[in-house]
């Protein structure tokens, strides 16, 4: 057995954030823990990949876990962070469970398309819902963390933190599922459907574990980026937001689970600084990578590095 | 009474306008089995040269009655100068890849797209009225509706029949359908695919640009224009199921006509029902209300 | 002896195509039985039927005294009727150790929800050992062991063959269908694989139905034939029998040479 020194990197990782995290300006802070934010979301996608599924539509329960995470604020007057997660969690995990029992019919470009459908159906209904704000959404509550309201230089970090933590548990998690039946199951489903089944198992239960599974992740997400940005918007569940996701599980790969944060944190550098360069040209430069990445790369950057297979 | 008579004339012309949008979705996915998202940028391509050119036409005094055929003209040269070159030069090595990487293809170009129109036309909005206000206005019991309208109504009959037409009655038709049905075999028989391909996407891709273009007058021309476009188009295609001709007319005409009842009736559900409807046909007839047994036919 | 699976006026037809004609059989535990015909005679829709993979449109079918009719293959093959392809279904973009883990994930996941997430030294079902064990055990029965880390996709045919059997004894079954076990092998290979297939099979104590075009395989390991000719059975009986049967040798065998 190739020992997995996946754990040790998460390890590794996580003191390097805990230590170095509060010596970063607010704007790097920032960005770090977007990109768990969003390097959550892409697991989940990268989770789906591996069954051969793309699904159009993460945004959804993205969008889900921020909404979560600003109505417990709005509506409670809860602002822990780890209640928000919780929320986020929760909400998605609920919504996925239910939507399973559709999606995991199906495969293919009809998995994708029905998946952004019903993000636009989030989307449609979040844009005239008054009571959250419509288009204009809504503020969240700055996040507290154990009853304890950081000070303002502190609150960022205290984010950033509690995403490190609980974003990396998630991670290794992630990664010790990936070893077991189930985890194993996700590429015999997208090799050989019909073999699945012939050997007594359910493709279609398996993916709806598996479609769970990355709705929490996604959800968790939603309610870091939620409380990260400060704001909460319909937008979150257009399916341009989805279409990010796709982009940063494809650059990153599907080699490691700490790919996607990886993948993450670059999408969000070369958005910032592309954005910066020139507001206008932005998604040139990024369509200009996917292009390159689909073409020339298919597994993503992270197999740049030496590979050991990793099943 | 008028009501739903007014519901009915707005169902009519929102469904032809989506149908002339659509169009060109479905024939590009029955022939070529893509799923093409540039699409979109084609439609902002056509609103965009189609605004820009007719409303310099306009500016120079020149006849305003033929800046109708002044769009015709801008939506077919910039489909001419961008479509080739995106299949000549980058689709056409991708058909062998599996039909999910092909969409994020076209969507890598999409997002591409969206910045050359802004690098070329700038971000400051285009608005030409005058087309749209020259044919002045009908009414239908009581209620004005620009003549304009009627326009859009016009290109989705002249689109949707031609191709029919197109498809079953001439030698160029058949021989498109033969490749629908199995390109390899159409090969081996000696028709030139990779011709057809070109042809078909550059078509599509007209037909895409020809609805942006005679929206244009009508809206204000800004980028991210053709954002919305895609979805609504992918809604309606999917609803129609994928490839069919009859299959996109239906699918418009259902929107076309549940965007109407809840803009009339129930504004809040507006944005939802339609990707509701399109949810519901892909959970339950995923292939479409057109499905057929055998592939794909248009 | 008792009857494991019983096949009751099975019909099916597509369209114009009439594949199964009221086909019965009724097939005794620990036999072996082997069934001929030519392509197209109804041999892999028999099997398709049984398992779930298609439905008959009218008849039913009795696996140890319970109608399986409707049941999806997961179904029939948790019940305990397995079956290996014509073409090998196989995961080619795995290895072949890596395609029976797949198998015994599913046999210990198939035991229980936590089977899901089960651990690795967790005891596989029906074996009783753990996975790597069982996994070493099968490939060594089959003589897979020396292509372990091999992508599937690049195995010889044969093999191939193997590995599909193979994948189909992992969930211990009592009745197994093997569809043209040594086609694609060469002639002097087919004796030894099928002795080899038949060894691991009946040592796990299987009924056995083989489809075979080679008389010689069916002569030596079939006690029962069963042939099959535009959909129905023609003959239902030992092989010297059958393939003696004027019906059978109209449509399947074809007359010795004079």
């Amino acid at each position: 057995m190739i020992r997995d020194r996946t754990p040790l990197l998460i390890g590794v990782i996580l003191v390097a954030l805990l230590a170095g995290g509060a010596f970063l300006p607010q704007w790097a802070m920032f960005m770090v823990t977007i990109a768990i934010a969003r390097g959550l979301v892409a697991l989940g996608l990268m989770l789906l990949l591996r069954a051969g599924l793309v699904s159009f539509g993460q945004a959804l329960y993205y969008c889900l876990g921020a909404y979560a995470a600003g109505a417990l604020g709005r509506f409670f007057g809860i602002s822990d962070i780890f209640a928000q997660m919780l929320a986020g969690a929760a909400a998605a995990g609920v919504a996925a469970f239910i939507l399973g029992f559709l999606l995991a019919k199906y495969r293919g470009i009809f998995f994708g398309l029905l998946s952004l459908a019903l993000s636009m159906i989030l989307y449609g209904l979040l844009v005239k819902n008054e009571a959250l704000g419509s288009t204009d959404g809504f503020n969240i509550l700055p996040s507290t963390l154990f009853g304890i309201r950081p000070g303002p230089d502190w609150v960022r970090y205290a984010v950033l933190a509690a995403a490190a933590v609980v974003a990396l548990l998630l991670a290794l998690a992630v990664n010790r599922y990936l070893n077991t039946p189930l985890g194993r199951l996700a590429p015999a489903i997208k090799d050989n459907e019909i073999r699945v089944e012939y050997m007594g198992a359910s493709a279609r239960h398996a993916v709806h574990v598996m479609y769970v599974i990355a709705a929490v992740l996604a959800g968790v997400g939603g309610a870091l980026a939620a409380t990260t940005v400060g704001h909460i918007d319909p937008d979150m569940a257009f399916w341009t937001t989805s279409g990010e996701f796709i982009f940063i599980t494809i650059l990153a790969g599907t080699g490691s689970v700490v790919a996607p944060f990886a993948g993450a944190l670059l999408y969000g550098v070369i958005h910032t600084t592309a954005y910066d360069l020139s507001p206008n040209t932005w998604q040139l430069s990024l369509g200009a990578a996917l292009l390159l990445i689909i073409v020339f790369l298919p597994e993503g950057l992270w197999s740049l590095f030496p590979q050991r297979r990793w099943r | 009474m008028n009501q739903l008579l007014s519901v009915g004339v707005d169902g009519v012309i929102y469904s032809a306008w989506l149908f002339t949008a659509a169009l060109g979705l479905t024939l590009i996915y029955g022939v070529m089995k893509i799923v093409n998202v540039t699409h979109g940028s084609f439609y902002a391509l056509g609103a965009y040269a189609g605004a820009s050119i007719t409303g310099a036409w306009l500016a120079r005094g020149y006849p305003p009655m033929l800046s109708y055929a002044v769009l015709l003209g801008s939506a077919l040269l910039v489909t001419l100068v961008v479509a080739p070159l995106i299949e000549r030069a980058i689709l056409r090595f991708m058909y062998a890849k599996d039909e999910v990487v092909i969409l994020l293809i076209t969507y890598a170009l999409f997002l591409i797209l969206e910045d050359v129109i802004k690098l070329v036309w700038g971000v400051n909005p285009y608005f030409i009225a005058e087309p749209y206000a020259l044919l002045g206005s009908f009414s239908v019991a009581g209620l004005a509706y620009p003549t304009y309208n009627l326009i859009l109504v016009a290109l989705a009959l002249v689109a949707g029949l031609g191709l029919a037409w197109i498809l079953h009655s001439t030698r160029v038709g058949k021989l498109l359908l033969a490749v629908i049905h199995d390109p390899e075999i159409s090969r081996a028989m000696g028709i030139n695919v990779d011709r057809y391909y070109l042809v078909t996407f550059t078509f599509g891709s007209l037909l895409a640009a020809l609805a942006g273009a005679y929206t244009a007058p009508t809206v204000s021309v800004v980028p991210g224009l053709g954002v919305e476009i895609i979805v609504l188009s992918f809604a309606v295609v999917v609803i129609g199921g994928l490839g069919s001709l009859p299959g996109a007319a239906l699918g418009a005409v259902i929107v076309g006509v549940v965007r109407s009842l809840s803009v009339h009736y129930m504004p809040q559900v507006e944005l939802f029902v339609i990707y509701f409807v399109m949810a519901m046909v892909l959970a339950f007839r995923p292939r479409g209300l057109f499905s057929l047994a055998e592939p794909r036919k248009i | 002896m008792a009857i494991v699976l019983e096949a009751k006026k099975l019909s099916k037809a597509f369209g114009a195509v009439t594949a199964a004609k009221e086909v019965s059989a009724a097939i005794e535990q620990d036999s072996v039985v082997g069934l001929i015909g030519t392509n197209g005679a109804g041999k892999t829709t028999f099997i398709n039927m049984i398992t779930g993979y298609l439905k008959p449109d009218t008849g039913a079918i009795e696996y140890q005294g319970r109608d399986i009719t409707r049941l999806p293959p997961r179904a029939v093959t948790r019940l305990g009727i397995c079956r290996s392809f014509q073409i090998p279904q196989l995961y080619s973009s795995l290895s072949v150790l890596d395609n029976m883990h797949i198998g015994i994930g599913i046999v210990l996941r198939n035991a229980g929800l936590g089977g899901y997430f089960a651990r690795g030294g967790a005891p596989v079902p029906g074996f009783g050992k753990p996975a790597e064990e069982v996994a070493e055990h099968l490939l060594a029965r089959f003589g897979l062991a020396d292509y372990r880390h091999r992508n599937a996709q690049v195995l010889p045919g044969g093999v191939r063959k193997l590995l599909d059997i193979a994948l189909t004894m992992v969930a211990k079954p009592r009745v197994l269908l093997l569809d043209e076990p040594t086609s694609g092998v060469s002639s002097q290979e087919k004796f030894g694989i099928m002795q080899m297939v038949l060894d691991a099979v009946r040592a796990e104590g299987a009924t056995v139905l083989f489809v075979e075009h080679d008389m010689e395989v069916v002569s030596r390991f079939a006690q029962r034939v069963l042939a099959f000719y535009d959909g129905r059975i023609i003959a239902d009986a030992p092989p010297a029998v059958a393939l003696q049967d004027p019906e059978v040798k109209r449509h399947v065998v074809g007359r010795a040479r004079a």
